[in-house]
């Protein structure tokens, strides 16, 4: 840990023992806080084992920012209650609900992007900064549907909701991709639009082809090694802005550790060849 | 449940939540609602949310999977999430309604242990999240004086879950099916039995508990001391044999709390 996170690895349980005897600088993982918040037993005692060796962030799936509700304060206090026990080095939602009418759908659903959710998604971007008494980072999510009804351009919106609440923005390469795709747009735009001072944190995934309609669509399935065209934009982006601590997910069809590990190698040579070139538009925000 | 918003974010929320769980487009949807759930990746997030939860369901009650065969479960997994969706991101907490959703599943009643069989299940996820807590050892008990013995009160342990199967050798077949792959289920002895899961530290433990045990742990559950734990386990059955049961209790880490009654205190007559 005296190596500040260059590139992570999401936490999967059946790597639990591997992941807390790699031993790489920089080495860090990610996990969905949403998965230890229960009383006691091994996932506590792992992710705490595991975070005495390297830094850990906690990446919400749950807190729903995007709904049109106030964040469920027991979710917040549990959150809270994790962040002072795993003293994470980042913490991070996303641009999207997920709780609604006292349920909750795993997933990551979309809305138009009004100037009404621009005042509720800040109020609830605010309360969580509070409560956590730190500030948090904000994901882009993968789009798969036209909306009538936008206000913003995602990458505005994302900015405005920045500068009102002081959160930072986590980018996620493939969700970027994905939505490009599904919505007839372009990647190289959008990153080229996103503000670089904001960027502290970078994520990386697979994605799939759903054949099923005529015009087939990517899903962001989390199932695959990174794609090649992934890659390309991750490495033109870095190139760019400089390294960013660097997290590459994978929640389904896990491969072993070590094959993990080969991937975040990628990353970290594209990390190091980065940090090579002096001409950075921004430096890193802690 | 939800109420109904007037504010056009919350709309489009209930709407949108209500069609995810719709099988498909239907004629009364609003033309906005109608904009989007024709798309084909409306689909994606159909698909999505519903895969998720029975994932969920299939990690919180693989034993059930294993008897039923994966295919069959997540078609009944997918009747039940329609009905039940999470009521919180914690996913390892999903399913508490799922024991009784199968209990009534008429498609299930070929099997009637299945509902018994899930309740397990549950009992190995609540143990295994359950708060961490020290076990009382066969060796706190043997340091008390004898004569403090009767009156002590055991408390079963915070992880600790149980049950009795009065109808299904219930627990045999979980164990059973949960130790091998294959789940030889040949030569059942088919009698009422009970069961005890428990994790006194990081590994969660299960023990057959027979009458005499079952009613000797519900009672200290109550709050009784050793001495009605007793004469309940010998109500249950007069033949048990009480030592070699509260050892093995004792050993399997099933009490989280002594509370030794005052030696110096008056005893209250009736």
């Amino acid at each position: 840990m005296d190596h500040p996170p260059s590139a992570g690895l999401g936490l999967k349980p059946q790597h639990y023992e591997a992941a807390e005897a790699a031993c790489a600088n920089g080495l860090w993982f990610e996990v969905h806080p949403e998965n230890y918040f229960v009383a006691g037993g091994p996932r506590l005692a792992w992710l705490g084992a595991i975070r005495s060796r390297h830094a850990v962030s906690l990446h919400g799936v749950g807190l729903s920012l995007a709904a049109d509700a106030d964040p469920d304060p027991a979710h917040l206090d549990r959150l809270a209650a994790l962040a002072e026990r795993i003293e994470p080095c980042m913490v991070s939602e996303h641009l999207a609900w997920s709780q609604w009418g006292g349920s909750y759908r795993p997933d990551l659903l979309p809305f138009p992007r009004t100037n009404q959710a621009l005042l509720r998604i800040a109020a609830n971007i605010s309360r969580v900064q509070e409560r956590l008494r730190r500030r948090i980072l904000l994901e882009n999510p993968a789009h798969y549907l036209r909306i009538d009804g936008h206000d913003w351009a995602e990458v505005d919106f994302l900015c405005e909701l920045a500068r009102r609440t002081g959160c930072g923005l986590l980018l996620d390469v493939n969700n970027v991709f994905v939505s490009a795709h599904n919505l007839g747009t372009s990647a190289e735009d959008y990153l080229d639009a996103f503000p670089v001072a904001l960027i502290a944190e970078i994520h990386l995934a697979g994605h799939s082809v759903d054949l099923t309609p005529a015009t087939p669509l990517l899903v962001d399935s989390h199932d695959a090694p990174v794609a090649g065209a992934v890659w390309a934009l991750y490495e033109r982006l870095i190139t760019r802005i400089g390294p960013r601590p660097t997290l590459i997910e994978r929640d389904d069809q896990i491969p072993d550790f070590d094959t993990l590990m080969t991937e975040r190698a990628q990353s970290t040579a594209l990390l190091d060849a980065a940090a090579q070139c002096a001409t950075h538009a921004q430096p890193a925000l802690a | 449940m939800s109420t109904p918003h007037d504010s056009s974010l919350g709309a489009f929320q209930d709407a949108f939540a209500m069609a995810l769980l719709a099988p498909a487009p239907h004629a009364a949807e609003s033309t906005a609602l109608a904009a989007l759930t024709r798309q084909p990746g409306f689909a994606i997030y159909r698909n999505t949310v519903l895969k998720g939860c029975i994932d969920a369901l299939e990690s919180n009650y693989p034993t059930v999977a294993q008897l039923v065969g994966v295919e069959w479960f997540r078609a009944a997994a997918a009747i039940h999430v329609r009905a039940a969706l999470p009521v919180e991101p914690t996913l390892a907490h999903y399913g508490d309604g799922f024991e009784a959703f199968l209990a009534g599943f008429a498609p299930a009643a070929s099997v009637p242990y299945l509902a018994d069989i899930a309740r397990l299940d549950r009992f190995w996820t609540e143990a295994h999240v359950a708060r961490d807590e020290p076990s009382i050892m066969a060796a706190d008990i043997a340091c008390l004086q004898p004569e403090l013995l009767a009156g002590t009160i055991l408390r079963p342990h915070a992880s600790a879950r149980w049950a009795w199967f009065a109808q299904h050798p219930s627990f045999t077949i979980w164990q059973r099916s949960r130790d091998a792959a294959c789940g030889d289920l040949s030569n059942l002895d088919w009698r009422a039995e009970g069961a005890l899961i428990v994790r006194p530290a990081l590994q969660v433990r299960w023990l057959a508990l027979d009458a005499a045990s079952h009613a000797f742990l519900e009672t200290c559950a109550a709050g009784n001391p050793l001495a009605a734990a007793a004469t309940a386990a010998f109500t249950a059955d007069a033949r048990a044999d009480l030592s070699a049961l509260f050892a093995r209790l004792l050993e399997i880490g099933a009490f989280g709390l002594i509370t030794i009654p005052d030696p110096t205190a008056k005893e209250d007559l009736p």
